[in-house]
């Protein structure tokens, strides 16, 4: 088997665990502006200049002051999939990765969150391990030594499958792309400083700090 | 200089418009552009889009103008060449063209003032910005449902040198469905002009050579449907043509 790198666009989903949809609440994703709980995956593009590795120092944008750290799993694609079943979905993943999704706080999942989400560096992600199986893995995050979140894939809306297959039926997802399964609602926030450090068990940790923004 | 991509004969080439209008590649060949499979002209970065960036379309959808732009990102599978085929889902209600006067991004640039922004654009070509109006749900709005499907997003033909292009900020912009003039604008009329979203966009993520950056669309949205051929033009860049059609004809087996 080929081994797999991740390659080309990162894509993510929010709202995609109960604890999170509990978090935000119903009555509020029926009012304005929401009108509704999401009924597709509610997604958003990490580009290529938001990826750094293991050990990485990330900077703060210009005028923030901390970042949500969104621990999460990656499914990495081996091939091109479009229009996935949920028996053949999981056969199209090469293997998975952590990923610390970083976002600047913002409570409101209304408009797309570009400069919130896609500032240089918010996304420091793992290398690629065999896939193991999602349904039970727990991610735990911690801040400067201190387990701040710890959060089981069982809580998952949508599964790895049926989330491929929901997004799978409007978009090709190419080889060496990533689908992030999702993150917390409000996740746990690191500020100028912070050691943070993701890990689940198989699946080994990913390690990387804050800081400040660069004059 | 007006630059694409085609592939011809079973490879990729980089091609050049020859005078008489047709398709020049590099060895001297001329071929029709009818004869060529086209490919967009660049192969895309970062594709970002620009919702309401135009005052009276974002009239005419009854929001108001936004205060700092309303950029959202597109993924590479979205982007499909001049004359390729457009599915319009049996589902669809509403579904949309969008002229856009797309500008390429050359050389690198972080925290660049307006002043350099322009300093960074190697071209401009155009975008057509499908968008399926049923799919609409208001997380990170608009939705890659709506804006990020398979090939709803062509681009080309041409990448036009931006030294060949002296004021991108007073072009008009025309789009007509099956010969019919259905939008027409200027990008005069863009709230946030091409060098204010390169400051904004690099003032927190690095531009790298082949981003894209769709600056939005005017008044004068329409339903489109199978069959429709799509004209979507810039003035003085060039004219993109795409064909409307059903899930039977986008997913025959031939």
């Amino acid at each position: 088997m080929i081994k797999q790198h991740v390659s080309g666009t990162v894509y993510g989903v929010v709202l995609n665990d109960h604890a999170s949809l509990r978090k935000i609440g119903s009555e509020t994703l029926e009012a304005a502006p929401y009108k509704g709980a999401p009924k597709a995956p509610a997604m958003y593009i990490k580009p290529a200049n938001t990826r750094v590795a293991c050990g990485s120092v990330v900077c703060l944008p210009a005028g923030a002051t901390a970042v949500e750290v969104g621990a999460t799993i990656g499914l990495v694609m081996g091939r091109a999939a479009g229009r996935l079943s949920r028996d053949n979905a999981l056969d199209a993943v090469a293997g998975i990765v952590l990923a610390g999704d970083l976002s600047l706080p913002h409570a409101s999942y209304y408009r797309p969150a570009i400069r919130e989400k896609c500032f240089d560096g918010s996304l420091p992600i793992g290398s690629v391990k065999p896939l193991v199986d999602l349904g039970k893995l727990v991610i735990s995050t911690e801040i400067d030594g201190k387990v701040v979140e710890q959060r089981s894939l069982a809580d998952l809306v949508r599964d790895p499958a049926q989330l491929l297959v929901d997004v799978s039926e409007f978009m090709t997802l190419g080889q060496g792309d990533v689908l992030l399964v999702g993150v917390s609602y409000m996740a746990p926030q690191a500020v100028a400083g912070s050691q943070v450090k993701i890990s689940a068990d198989g699946v080994g940790s990913l390690q990387f700090s804050i800081a400040g923004a660069q004059a | 200089m007006k630059r694409g991509r085609i592939a011809f004969q079973g490879a990729i080439h980089q091609v050049t418009q020859a005078a008489d209008g047709r398709v020049e590649l590099a060895d001297g060949r001329l071929l029709n552009e009818t004869d060529v499979q086209w490919l967009p002209p660049v192969v895309p970065g970062a594709v970002f889009a620009l919702g309401l960036n135009y005052a009276d379309h974002a009239k005419e959808l009854a929001f108001k103008a936004p205060e700092v732009p309303l950029a959202f990102l597109k993924g590479p599978n979205t982007i499909v060449g001049h004359r390729a085929k457009t599915r319009r889902p049996a589902d669809a209600t509403y579904m949309h063209y969008e002229c856009e006067l797309a500008v390429v991004i050359g050389k690198t640039g972080k925290n660049l003032s307006k002043a350099e922004a322009m300093g960074i654009v190697a071209g401009y070509t155009v975008a057509n910005d499908y968008a399926i109006r049923d799919y609409l749900e208001n997380y990170y709005r608009p939705n890659l449902r709506v804006k990020n499907r398979d090939g709803c997003t062509p681009l080309g033909p041409w990448l036009v040198d931006a030294a060949d292009v002296p004021n991108p900020m007073a072009l008009k912009l025309t789009t007509r469905v099956n010969g019919k003039t259905t939008q027409e604008g200027t990008t005069a009329d863009m709230i946030f002009d091409i060098a204010t979203l390169i400051e904004y966009l690099s003032s927190f993520m690095t531009l790298n050579p082949g981003d894209i950056i769709l600056t939005g669309t005017p008044e004068g949205l329409a339903d489109v449907k199978a069959g429709d051929v799509i004209e979507t033009e810039v003035e003085g860049v060039c004219c993109l043509v795409n064909t409307i059609v059903d899930d039977a004809t986008y997913f025959a087996t031939v």
